[in-house]
């Protein structure tokens, strides 16, 4: 059994009376220790499949009304209020797309990070905080017996970032959910939090679940891929034969989008259009009106799941003629 | 911290200068004779003559000014023309009253609007919401001397618990429990600045409550009361206390209302009886007073202010 297991997960959004799904029938698995990229455009639906598992959906607009969410053995969604804030912070922890404003801008970084060790563990409050001071200089923070000390604002968003990573690590996560977490950040220091990343993985054996909008990102860091297209998991894949078998034409347009280093033209044949809007009623495929190789059949039918290889998913009528 | 405060203090220097300027002119605007118009209607043309010598009004304005603000930088504001005492006396008398209001009517904004905004954010949508929304929107609209006197009606007349009108001194006979006589005026004055309060409290916690930094705190595990109180209120707090300086100018003005519909011998009545009597130095001593205590009162805000948000920098 897989740590986490979300099966055929469905959200829904509350728009003028309507409940409009935003994500349907969204399956995946993420074994300890490793990686799963999440990747798509902005809007298709990553961040709430995100909010989901961590348990941050709360409120009437956004709500969850089909499928199953299993972690540890546990039946998430079933799982009473105080039970399922005994695991947030704890064994699953998040970090968020917006360094920025995160963190609680009146108080100290340390306090924070301490405020979320003592939450889930018996320490007292010198305890915590040389446990805030070893996280610190875990993610690299510099003079971290100092700027334990420090106010958020007097970092800059690469360090916050790490803050954020200290925090979520505090205690010893299973699992860590990471939402877009560098894309705010200037490209060097991507590298720098993307390959941190990864070294505490290997030291600390957590399975992360890595959302990106840029498969060239999710490509050198994860194991295996869920491509999502407007709310649907279209193509999944290990990461190795996701590039050599690519058989959905939107994951084709993706890594064509991929800035190629070296270039005068930064965006090689971008995916034209853009992905439609909640209110935009669509029939059959939803990356049909972008689609080169669209037919009559893409139009009118939903394309179901099919197994393209073994261990390799994808929802597309013409999943062979890709070319990779 | 402590440099800070010196430094605002400094800058208040050409506020208050200004202030004292138009307080000054306030008498020598007045259509006539400035010593006519402080001895009243009755007075003989030889009085007015006798006055004018004696305060100088025959010297040019601006050496009136230097040596009016020579005294009062020595605490000389004037004479009190209808009790025939220092101004600074006579206010000090209303001072008492006025400063026991103040305290009791900003304890009650405190204790009432903050919990009632925290609840009425906390519980947003629901029916606690809408009663105490509806409830707040009701207590910021009454007029301070309605409320005052409905209550008069109903805990003084119609059941008996509170006096209705006057305040002895707590040195009198009765000591601290005299503070019965302030519990209504007080709750007068505090209902429309509580009610505002409840209103910016909830308003605050609403917007702060969509930041990023909620969501993280949240992730944490913590129990949706302590997200509440320890991050959602704690930031919606600046807010607050950016307004507890407006306050304090609604304050003023409704102090003096309160103070006449229950006879309280404050400052706020004095300042009505003052100007039915054409009592202008003691009207001059209570708007120079207000404006320094307004200051004062907006340096402390600021400070707070700068207490709350670790972003705001002292220099
Ligand atoms: N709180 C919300 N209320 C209404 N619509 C929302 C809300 N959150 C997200 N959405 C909509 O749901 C869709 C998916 O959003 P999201 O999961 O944030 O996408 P992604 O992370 O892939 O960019 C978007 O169209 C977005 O507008
Ligand atoms: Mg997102």
């Amino acid at each position: 059994m897989a740590l986490l297991e979300v099966q055929d997960l469905e959200i829904a959004v509350r728009t003028k009376g309507k409940l409009l799904p935003v994500v349907q029938g969204v399956s995946f698995d993420v074994d300890d220790n490793e990686t799963l990229g999440i990747v798509g455009e902005s809007g298709c639906g990553k961040s709430l499949t995100a909010l989901a598992i961590m348990g941050l959906l709360g409120g009437t607009t956004v709500r969850i009304t089909g499928g199953n969410i299993r972690f540890d053995g546990m039946d998430l969604l079933t799982l009473s209020d105080g039970e399922r804030r005994s695991i947030m912070g704890n064994r699953m922890a998040m970090i968020f797309q917006e360094p920025m404003t995160s963190l609680n801008p009146v108080y100290r970084i340390g306090d924070q990070i301490i405020e979320n060790i003592r939450q889930h563990q018996k320490m007292t409050n010198a305890q915590a905080r040389d446990r805030a001071v070893e996280l610190l200089s875990l993610v690299r923070i510099p003079n971290p017996s100092e700027r334990v000390d420090s106010f958020p604002h007097q970092m800059s968003g690469g360090q916050r970032q790490r803050v954020m990573i200290a925090m979520a690590l505090s205690c010893d996560p299973k699992l860590l959910i990471a939402d877009e977490p560098t894309t705010a950040l200037d490209v060097t220091v991507q590298k720098e939090v993307l390959d941190l990343m990864a070294d505490l993985q290997t030291r600390m054996g957590t399975a992360i679940v890595l959302i990106s909008h840029d498969l060239g990102v999710i490509s050198e860091t994860c194991d295996k891929v869920a491509v999502m297209y407007r709310g649907r998991v279209v193509e999944a894949a290990a990461t190795e034969n996701l590039f050599t078998e690519l058989a959905h034409p939107y994951t084709r347009g993706l890594l064509n989008s991929i800035p190629v280093v070296d270039s005068d033209v930064d965006w090689l044949e971008a995916i034209p259009g853009r992905v439609p809007t909640l209110e935009e009623e669509l029939t059959g495929c939803a990356f049909h009106p972008r689609c080169a190789l669209v037919t009559k059949l893409c139009a009118t039918t939903v394309p179901q799941e099919i197994e393209y290889k073994p261990g390799h998913s994808v929802r597309c009528h013409f999943s062979g003629k890709v070319a990779p | 911290m402590l440099a800070y405060t010196a430094k605002r203090l400094l800058t208040l220097i050409p506020t208050l200068l200004a202030a004292s300027i138009l307080v000054f002119l306030f008498v020598h605007l007045i259509p006539g004779d400035p010593a006519a118009i402080l001895l009243g209607d009755t007075a003989t043309p030889e009085e007015v003559a006798q006055l004018s010598a004696e305060m100088g009004f025959d010297r040019p304005l601006y050496v009136q000014y230097f040596i009016w603000l020579g005294n009062v930088l020595q605490g000389d504001l004037g004479t009190s023309i209808f009790f025939r005492q220092p101004v600074l006396s006579v206010i000090g008398s209303g001072a008492e009253t006025s400063i026991l209001l103040a305290s009791m009517t900003m304890i009650w904004i405190i204790l009432i609007g903050l919990p009632i905004g925290i609840l009425s954010a906390t519980k947003q949508g629901t029916w606690i919401d809408q009663i105490t929304s509806s409830g707040a929107m009701l207590a910021a609209s009454i007029p301070t001397f309605w409320l005052g006197l409905y209550l008069i009606m109903i805990f003084s007349v119609t059941l008996g618990w509170f006096p209705s009108s006057g305040f002895p001194s707590l040195s009198d006979h009765g000591g601290i429990t005299n503070l019965r006589y302030l519990l209504l005026p007080s709750l007068t004055l505090a209902a429309p600045n509580a009610a505002l309060i409840v209103r910016l409290v909830r308003a605050s916690m609403l917007d702060v409550s969509r930041e990023d930094h909620v969501r993280t705190a949240r992730a944490k595990g913590l129990h949706p009361t302590r997200v509440a109180i320890k991050h959602i209120f704690r930031n919606a707090l600046i807010a607050v206390a950016a307004a507890f300086g407006f306050t304090f100018a609604a304050l003023i003005s409704e102090a003096v209302v309160t103070e006449t519909v229950f006879s309280l011998p404050g400052i706020g009545r004095l300042v009505v009886q003052s100007i039915l009597r054409r009592d202008y130095p003691v009207i001059q001593g209570v708007i120079l007073v207000i404006v320094v205590l307004y200051m004062v009162v907006n340096l402390a805000v600021d400070l707070a202010y700068a207490r709350l948000d670790p972003r705001v920098s002292l220099k």
